[in-house]
């Protein structure tokens, strides 16, 4: 029988693969992003309305907004779980966490889609 | 000699002086620590202030301009330069360690190279955009 202490982690396969998969979509995203940026030069007000005022600009943001939301809670929860000792805090902290990532969600779509 | 070795305290916990200016990290391990701070640094604040300006920027053209000459500011300059190079370090360093879990690169001499060019690819592109930026 393994003793294992309660420290919150799933043990699993599946923090680890999502962190690397949402790194992935990011990192397309951010060629992409670059990409458009050069040659939609200069970026004026009307053009950078007209860029968001498309469905697969606005979808691909929202995107990479869910990926980096889901990506920074596996990378903060690593942080915290290496660095903050005392179980209260860091439970503090990690809810803290969530709920700044689930606001960027949230005004990240207000954002998009107003 | 066994019993001395015996009796030393483990699990050692360093100091932070002894972590900051005693142990000399090796480059790969430079690499790994700052894709975790500019991590931590890219969620908070970086993440914040990137979709305040986002925001700003599309509500208005009053708001475009006000962000194209805030952004005009030295410390506001200042800010941005160290966003993009948290954004390219941890892009670079997390591209080094995707090829690390396909087992690219795992031999000393590749990882050492490797963690050098990514520090070094990632001051480029800040340097780069930075000029841009100025």
């Amino acid at each position: 029988m393994v003793k294992r202490l309660v420290v919150g982690a799933h043990y699993g396969l599946r923090d680890w693969l999502a962190q690397r998969i949402t790194a992935a979509v990011m990192a397309v995203y951010t060629l992409l992003a670059v990409v458009v940026v050069l040659t939609h030069q200069p970026i004026t007000y009307a053009v950078w309305k007209d860029l968001f005022a498309r469905g697969w600009v606005r979808g691909a943001t929202l995107l990479f907004i869910v990926s980096l939301a889901w990506h920074a809670w596996v990378g903060a929860r690593d942080i915290l779980m290496d660095y903050v000792k005392p179980d209260g805090l860091r439970l503090a902290l990690q809810v803290f966490v969530i709920l700044l990532l689930a606001g960027y969600l949230s005004w990240g779509a207000q954002i998009l889609f107003r | 000699m066994a019993s001395a070795s015996a009796k030393k305290i483990r699990p050692k916990y360093l100091s932070l002086p002894a972590i900051l200016f005693q142990i000399r990290l090796p480059v790969p391990g430079l690499v790994s620590i700052l894709h975790r701070i500019s991590g931590a640094l890219l969620v908070l604040p970086f993440a914040a202030w990137a979709l305040y300006l986002l925001d700003s920027s599309l509500r208005s053209e009053s708001g475009f301009e006000a962000i194209r000459s805030y952004s005009q500011l030295p410390l506001v300059k200042l800010g941005l330069l160290l966003f993009i190079w948290a954004y390219c370090h941890h892009l670079c360093a997390g591209i080094r360690f995707l090829l690390l879990d396909i087992e690219a690169g795992v031999e000393l001499r590749p990882a050492r190279i490797s963690s050098f060019v990514v520090l070094i690819v990632s001051l480029a592109l800040t340097a780069v955009l930075g000029a841009k930026l100025w």
